[in-house]
């Protein structure tokens, strides 16, 4: 990227697995508060462009970009939502300023996932209509099949699964924000009920109720107001086939191809060389280590035995979700993304409290859309103008 | 720094009926490969996609930009569905074109898909669901009442009468005669037969209603550079726009739409539009109601408050007038499968602007047009303007 992009501003509200006293309004303008007083900047003066994530059914409304310029500052101002994960309205936000049309975005995503008495109904209304949606299974099947499928080619064993499950729950132990933190045993995710065969209880995230806010800006902008800049190097975003009849069962596809896009625009040639540690999609504990195979950040097989073996816990070779993850933190529904984003911020500004890594320049930020999905994004940051930029 | 221009080099739509027998993945396709098939590219020059769709509620389906993606044309490539409710047909511009402007795609393939009998029996139902769940829902609104709302607010405020406004639905509806895709083209239709349509909620009737539709829309978006290799007439995007009022609509004065003038001086500004009324020449409102076309001619300054049924009495927005509006023969006319008929317009201009719009043609050699559309609670503006000469 000849002309970076720079997130200067985080704020965050959450995350807990209910907030009965704050609306998602409230909770949007907690965080949307402390992302501006973290820029410094004023949303009615020098925001240029806003971008909001959602889907209507996680909110119980339909054209739900109605009800989100209030309390982000947006009123009157250029705002739209992006029916995507909040690193697809990162990415959309980085586009525009990349237009040289708009210096600083703001991104926002969040979770009222408590308003929701039915989630496996709701996202059971994301299977094929014509196809899929008659058979009346629970949506959690189709990831059952593909831990089936994934652990059967690359060898991953349960046990190896049950690791990122006590590790990130563990992280979470040091992420005040994380709502699931928790000092569990193999042993404990192993006896956890079976709930889509072989995912059990405990290898399946949670959701937590939450916000978040980030705020963007070009190069100039960013060295004026931010003494600590986290460097978009590279972005990316891919779709695998949507259809269960024609995706990629064993591999993640789409984890592949939005982590090529990202690593070209970063000119990042070996990504297990130059990511120092990573936040990605652990919303089933298998996909961790699917996710970091499909980044590069191992060989095919090796993310269960390097999980086993620590290289991805916080004193690793290569740390993977110190946050916690979706497991530990909660999943956020569509503010999942920004909350890997988050904690890579955090981390490159050194402000990651107990859970801080050393000396880290380089983080990688993942996500995955959920079941039946086959969409994902990954944004590669740092806290120096690296790679092809320097 | 320059900013990397952008052009629409084709373009496709379906056929706009009340209930298409292809599902939502078969009506994306047909558009997107007539798109493609209309600048001579295939799915392997395609960088990107954009998908506009309206609400998850019409198909059905959750996460519907995730269903659409394949039938988009976008397996195994990065694909983003944008949305501003009834807005997002026309804001698939400024979606397309950052995507191209910011350097990271060179062709992207911008797709609009709604199947709105997919809601039985009645999309109009879908609606009660957009309200604020605490303080509106309960009362049971349909969306017509809101709109009627609007439109009673716009006569009073200026003393418009029901005759002026329906002036607009004949001309639209007569301009859709001449649309091959049109769903309710009527080349003798008159006032009178307006006027005495059924009232749905005074004073909306039902011909001052555009009618539910299913329908795709496409188009190809490139990069100066490629544009040129793709096509010896790209269309340039010369402008974009688009703003979004607070959600709090009781508190907003109905007689004039704030945000589409805001969305409308942000796409006038990039495109060094100083004097729209001299430097538009063709105008794709949003005319979901007759009275809309009315009330956003006004929000694009196009005319002046309260006087744009004084231009439609004129002859001055008819096909052969000064300033042609809706053309195309609009929502009212070619019909409203919601965000298709928004990129539809931006189709419209790109068809117009290469004098390829058939029996439809403006006279005379239009070399810039501007398309809008509208949504949300009476809330969001959205603005493309197209034009033939390269931006500077």
């Amino acid at each position: 990227m000849t002309h970076p992009v720079a997130i200067i501003g985080v704020g965050w509200a959450g995350f807990r697995p209910v907030t009965p006293e704050a609306s998602y309004k409230e909770l949007i303008y907690e965080a949307a508060v402390r992302a501006y007083a973290d820029a410094g900047v004023n949303p009615r003066r020098d925001v240029d462009s806003f971008v909001t994530v959602s889907e209507d059914f996680h909110e119980g409304t339909s054209i739900f970009d109605e009800y989100v310029p209030d309390q982000i500052g947006g009123a009157q101002r250029p705002v739209h939502t992006i029916t995507g994960d909040g690193l697809h309205g990162l990415a959309a936000a980085v586009m525009q300023i990349l237009t040289g049309r708009f210096r600083v975005v703001v991104v926002e995503g969040h979770s009222k996932a408590s308003n929701i008495l039915t989630l496996p109904h709701i996202t059971a209304y994301a299977l094929d209509p014509i196809l899929n949606r008659p058979l009346a299974a629970n949506p959690l099947a189709v990831a059952g099949l593909e831990a089936c499928r994934y652990t059967h080619e690359s060898g991953a064993t349960r046990e190896q699964c049950a690791a990122v499950v006590t590790k990130n729950r563990r992280n979470a132990l040091r992420n005040p924000a994380a709502a699931y933190g928790a000092d569990l045993r193999t042993e404990d995710v192993l006896a956890s009920e079976a709930v889509a065969s072989p995912l059990a209880r405990l290898e399946i995230s949670d959701h937590a109720d939450g916000a978040i806010v980030i705020v963007l800006a070009d190069a100039e902008t960013a060295g004026r107001l931010s003494p600590h800049p986290a460097w978009i190097r590279g972005i990316g975003w891919a779709n695998d086939s949507p259809s269960l009849e024609s995706r990629c069962w064993a591999r993640a596809v789409y984890a592949e191809r939005a982590a090529a896009m990202a690593y070209k625009m970063a000119g990042i040639g070996n990504p297990a060389e130059e990511i120092q540690f990573a936040e990605v999609d652990d919303t089933y504990a298998y996909k961790e280590l699917q996710h970091l195979e499909a980044l590069g950040l191992c060989a095919q097989g090796r993310a269960g035995p390097l999980t086993v073996e620590g290289a991805t816990a916080p004193d690793g070779c290569l740390p993977v979700n110190v946050s916690g993850g979706s497991l530990g933190v909660g999943h956020l529904l569509e503010a999942s993304g920004l909350a890997r984003v988050l904690e890579v911020v955090l981390q490159l500004r050194g402000q990651a409290g107990s859970r801080q890594l050393g000396d880290v320049h380089t983080g990688l930020a993942q996500s995955w859309r959920g079941v039946p999905t086959t969409g994902g994004a990954v944004a590669v940051l740092s806290n120096q103008l690296g790679g092809r930029e320097s | 720094m320059s900013m990397r221009r952008v052009a629409v080099v084709g373009a496709g739509m379906t056929r706009f009926v009340r209930r298409a027998m292809e599902t939502p993945k078969e009506l994306a396709w047909h558009a997107a490969r007539m798109a493609l098939d209309s600048c001579g590219l295939t799915l392997n020059d395609v960088g990107g996609v954009c998908i506009g769709s309206a609400p998850d509620a019409f198909d059905g389906v959750h996460m519907k930009g995730e269903y659409l993606s394949d039938g988009s044309g976008a397996w195994g490539k990065p694909v983003m569905r944008s949305y501003v409710g009834g807005g997002t047909g026309v804001f698939l511009g400024p979606h397309g074109w950052y995507h191209v402007a910011s350097g990271l795609f060179d062709v992207v393939l911008v797709v609009a898909e709604e199947k709105m009998s997919s809601f039985y029996p009645h999309a109009q139902a879908a609606f009660l669901t957009i309200f604020d769940h605490t303080t509106e829902r309960p009362l049971e609104p349909n969306l017509l009442w809101i709109f009627a709302l609007e439109m009673n607010r716009y006569m009073q405020a200026y003393g418009i009468s029901k005759r002026d406004i329906a002036q607009v639905a004949v001309k639209n509806k007569r301009n859709a005669a001449d649309h091959p895709c049109a769903m309710l083209g009527e080349a003798n239709i008159t006032v009178e037969d307006v006027l005495n349509s059924e009232v749905l909620a005074w004073p909306v009737q039902r011909l001052d209603v555009s009618p539910v539709s299913d329908g795709a829309v496409a188009i190809v978006m490139a990069a100066e550079g490629v544009a040129e290799r793709i096509t010896d007439r790209p269309v340039w995007v010369q402008g974009v726009g688009w703003n979004l009022d607070t959600a709090y609509w009781t508190n907003r004065d109905l007689a004039y739409p704030e945000y589409v003038e805001r969305a409308a001086r942000m796409a006038y500004d990039m495109a060094g539009v100083r004097e729209p009324r001299k430097e538009i020449h063709i105008v794709e409102p949003y005319d979901p109601f007759d009275y809309k076309e009315l009330h956003h001619l006004e929000g694009l300054l196009l005319a002046d408050r309260g006087k744009a049924p004084e231009l439609t009495a004129q002859g001055v927005t008819a096909r052969n007038g000064a300033m042609p509006v809706c053309p195309s023969g609009g929502l009212l006319g070619v019909g409203n499968p919601i965000t298709a008929a928004g990129l539809m317009k931006v189709a419209e201009l790109f068809w117009q602007l290469r004098g390829e719009a058939g029996a439809r043609q403006v006279p005379g050699t239009p070399e810039r047009g501007l398309a809008q559309a509208w949504g949300d609670l009476m809330q969001v503006g959205t603005v493309t303007i197209l034009g033939t000469q390269r931006p500077a």
